[in-house]
Order: structure tokens, then sequence, then C-alpha cells
């Protein structure tokens, strides 16, 4: 086989950034196709989450000492950093725990919104039979909080369908979409599919009938380029683990008017402009949704990730990715026994590909496949609806980052390719 | 570690060809559910007339060849015991599989489970071995119940 992109892009070098793909696994190289469950992380970023813990470490936001403003400095720059990286300004851009931290505080927005004292009018109030779109293909993360919220507040949670080949269409949510729709939320790349939706024409559908749309781009942030505010999306949420960056930190982007009109959602310091003993107003946001000492360290440390992400170049990475989740799928269709979940044809992909291998479960192929050091992800992917949607009961997962390359995966559908005859399938 | 420490023929042989699989009528079947991967095992123990002897297992479920072969096997090795001897059995078992390596299925006592030893040192795998065990245990408890 033809090897298109890694002429041009540097994956030698891009590897040497990863500390983890030095150590071998089971005696053997480790071959990483987990990246959308998480990344591995780049040694300068772990090594600038240390010094900045080591040497530069202060509460921000407060205190009138050199450590505390120049902490400060370095912390509004990472938002900065973040807000750049998706097409965002630093106000636009909440710190969160994770992405599902995100969805859940957006739904929480809308219960304190629409219950008991609290509740208010604006787009953000739900009433009895107010209906909440989702769709077939979400991670439980971007299902469970709108299911809840639904329950709370007597709203009716509407699901667009998918195609049998895993494809959301404009014309699948218009189907479920009307003029009590207050909120339609759903996935920019889907994380079993690997398929990229239709996100501005969606939206405009959504906007069409004054809904809110909130957008889950954990999959799409890492991989392609992305620039919210052009997408037109109310609300996005993205986490830096998978995005080579540290765990426990992820951003809730805003546009002005969404971030304005949702209330706070958790209560305490650094988020208030006055406080009596009966009451207190609020700083605008980011600051209204972030009390407490926020995450320093890994904030730090994201935007070291994203700053190598940057120097590489977005359009190159993606292309490299795109080019390998092209030939993964090329090289696993005509496998035996092996079916992909998701078309290819017709749609935009990230370099993702699940599949379902007759006759053999998805923890013996992942553990078949890990004996060669070759690291997948075995399961339903926090996505049973859309399995049971898709006929099975689970799955095995092969996704790239941008340290993969062609050889790992050729040797990776190599491997696979034995896997029904090893478990006497074939 | 190798494949092969996992993956014995015995292993490979009983998740094809599955002992005990099939539910009868009546019993006091038990589900069990491992929400990490999906999979769902239903098994119902079933007792002699003197309701102390274990005449058999029946099974249904779908899940990974480890899950499907212990499930198989556990129905090979402990049809005929007493209550008591199957308590006993299952305690042996659960220890070796939690071991992580350290305590071997000894092959006089266990026969061809003793092919599962290797289990034990795939943390990740453990419950996959166990959940025909927790569902012969509830069924087990429930057959009891249902005495009183």
């Amino acid at each position: 086989m033809t090897n298109p992109v890694q002429d041009a892009y540097p994956v030698n070098d891009v590897r040497g950034l990863f500390p983890q793909l030095a150590v071998p696994v089971n005696g053997m190289p480790l071959v990483y196709l987990d990246s959308a469950a998480t990344s591995l992380k780049f040694g300068i970023g772990l090594r600038k989450e240390l010094d900045f813990a080591s040497h530069e470490m202060a509460a921000v936001n407060r205190g009138a000492h050199t450590l505390a403003a120049e902490a400060t400095e370095k912390f509004d720059e990472a938002r900065a950093t973040v807000a750049r990286f998706v097409g965002a300004r630093p106000a636009n851009i909440v710190w969160t725990s994770n992405a599902t931290d995100g969805i859940n505080m957006v739904a929480n927005g809308f219960r304190i919104s629409s219950l008991g004292r609290t509740a208010t009018d604006g787009r953000f109030r739900l009433a009895e039979g107010d209906e909440i779109v989702v769709t077939e293909a979400e991670h439980h993360a971007n299902l469970i909080p709108w299911q809840e919220l639904a329950r709370a507040t007597g709203a009716v949670l509407r699901v667009a369908a998918v195609t049998d080949g895993g494809v959301l269409t404009v014309d699948a949510v218009r189907a479920v979409v009307s003029d009590r729709t207050r909120v339609v939320a759903f996935t920019h790349v889907s994380n079993v599919l690997g398929i990229v939706n239709p996100v501005t024409e969606i939206t405009a559908l959504a906007h069409s009938v004054g809904a809110i749309v909130v957008l889950d781009a954990c999959q799409s942030a890492p991989h392609i380029p992305l620039n919210l505010a052009e997408l037109g999306v109310d609300f996005a949420v993205f986490s830096a683990h998978k995005m080579y960056g540290p765990t426990g930190i992820g951003a809730l982007y805003g546009r002005d008017e969404a971030l304005a009109e949702m209330p706070p959602v958790l209560f305490g310091g650094s988020m208030i402009t006055y406080v009596d003993y009966e009451r207190a107003e609020y700083l605008p946001a980011p600051a209204k949704f972030e009390p407490g000492t926020p995450r320093l360290t890994q904030a730090i440390g994201w935007a070291a990730a994203l700053d190598i992400m940057s120097a590489i170049g977005r359009e190159a990475i993606a292309a490299h990715e795109e080019a390998l989740g092209s030939a993964l799928y090329d090289l696993v269709e005509p496998l035996p026994g092996v079916r992909i979940l998701g078309a290819k044809h017709g749609v935009d992909r990230v370099g993702l590909v699940s599949v379902a291998v007759d006759g053999v479960h998805p923890h013996d192929v992942g553990q078949f496949l890990d004996s060669k050091g070759i690291a997948v992800r075995v399961g339903y992917h926090c996505a049973q609806p859309l399995h049971r949607r898709l006929g099975v009961d689970s799955s095995t997962r092969m996704s790239v980052g941008m340290h993969t390359t062609l050889a790992e995966i050729e040797f990776a559908v190599d491997v696979l390719s034995g896997v029904r005859r090893y478990f006497g399938e074939a | 570690m190798s494949l092969e420490a996992l993956y014995q023929q015995i292993i490979l042989d009983h998740n094809k060809r599955k002992v005990g699989y099939g539910l009868g009528e009546g019993g006091t079947p038990s589900h069990q559910y491992n929400p990490t991967c999906g999979d769902e095992l239903n098994l119902t123990v079933r007792l002699d007339d003197s309701k102390s002897v274990i005449t058999g297992f029946e099974w249904e479920g779908k899940g990974c060849s480890i899950s499907q072969a212990s499930a198989s096997l556990l129905s090979q090795e402990a049809a005929g015991m007493t209550i008591p001897e199957f308590t006993e059995f299952a305690e042996g078992f659960r220890e070796a599989m939690r071991s992580r390596g350290a305590i071997a299925l000894d092959e006089e006592e266990f026969g061809d489970l003793a092919a599962l030893s290797g289990v034990s040192k795939f943390v990740a795998r453990v419950k996959c071995a166990m959940l025909a065990w927790v569902a012969a245990e509830d069924s087990l408890a429930r057959a009891q119940d249902s005495l009183d």
C-alpha cells in the first residue's frame, strides 16, 4: 500500500513527544488505538504541569503577592489558548471537570430556571410538554442528563433517528423538531461510528424554532479544526484528556447570550460581586460558573498540549488522521465475518472504526489484540442504545491519534484478521 | 502475558459446546448482568427431591468466551454436589480467581475448571469468570428460601 500522508507529516517526530509509546506492552511495542477513550499525553505537557506546580503555584484571582499575580496571568493565558483552539473568546470558555460535567451544568441551568422558586421566564425555562431533542447516536453523557431533566420538568424527550448506517440526517432531526422544542443536544462526531454530523444545518433548524443547541464536541475537538463561533451552536463541551492533555479538566463553551442567560449552577466563592446574609450577586460569565479554586495545573497542562498541536498544525494532523482512518476502514471492510458499524460513503469521518466480529465477543477480540500490544476499546462505549439500534450488543473500537502510523494500522488489521480462526469461528 | 495463559483449549471448546445450555421451566433462575460489558446470564440450579443435592445447572446467556466457558464448566463439574459441598467449591473457586495468579485451581478437586486458573492473572476478566458462579449462588439461595 502506498503511503499518501506520512512523507509530509513528521509522524516519527510526533511519536517522540509521547513517552508512553516507548513502553512495551506484553513484550510488544504499544500500538495505541484507543485515543477516542483517552489520548496519550505529551511529555512536554506533563513537565509543564510539574514545573508549574513545583515553582509557580499560587491561588489565582486573589492575593496581592507576586506568585499569585503570575499564576493568575498564566491561568488566564491558558483559558485564552483553549478559546483560540476552538474559535472562541476567553469569556466564552468555562472550565469544567470534563465534557460530562459541562452537559450536566447546562441541564442543571434548565432545571434551576424551570423548577420551584428559582423558576424564571426565558429560554431556559421548561414547562410540561416542552420538548428536548437528542439523537440515537448519543453517548450516555449527552442522553441521561436530558432524560433526567425531562423527568424533573415534565418535558418530553424526542430522539432523532439515525439510518442503519448510523447517519444522522437533517431530515431526521426535522422530523422530531417542533415549535415546542427548547433544546437540541447532539454529538459532532459519534464516538462509536466516527461519523461527522451536519452541525450548521441542524443548528440552523434548531434556531428556527428558538431552541438552544448543545454540541458534544468530545470526539471532534481533538481531530478536526474547530470553530465553534462559526458553527453557531449555543453551547459545546469537550475534554482535555482526549486532546493529549490532563484528566480532570474540560470546557463548556457558550455564546455570549447563552452564558448570560443561563443561571449559575454551582455556588461559592470567586463567583460573586456582593454577598450578605440573605443573598448574593454574581460576576458575569465565565466567573459566575466557576466557584471554588480552579483546576490550575490541569489548565496549564491542557494549554501546553494545545500549543503543541497548533505548532504541528491542526490541518496537518487532521489530514494525517483522515488518511489513516480511511485506510483502516478499507482494510477492515473486506475481512470475512467482521462488520463495521457505520457507513463510509457520503459522510465525513474521523479516524475511528468500530467492528462486530461474528461469533467472537469484543472482550475476546480486545484480549487477542492486547496480546500483540494493540490497545483498543471493547464494550458498548457508553452508547448502549446506539448499539441496540444497530443490532449488536457491543463492539470493538479502534481509534487513531496524531501519533498513529499506517504500519500500525496494517499490523492491527492483520492481527484482527486472525481473531475468528483463533476462537474457532473460521 | 501470553494469550495461552488465558485461553486454554478447554476454554475455547466449552465456549463452543456449552454444557448445561438451555433453560427449562420453573426453578429459581438468577439473572446476572455485567454493566461494564453488557454480558448477561440467566442460570438456575436444579435440586433433587430431598432438596439437598444439586442435580444440575441450566443456563442461557451471552458473553465472552471466559464467561461462557465458566458457566459450562461449572455445569459440568458441580452437578451432583450436595449444597455444602458446592458452597465450599464456589468459595475455593472465588479465592483462586481473586488471587492474582497466586492460587492455581487444583485439577484433582476442580477437574476441567482448572483451565480457568490463568484468568486470575487478568484482573479485568475475573468478573467474566465469576458471573455464572454469582448466579449459581443466588439461584441456590433463592431455592433454599423457597423451602421455608
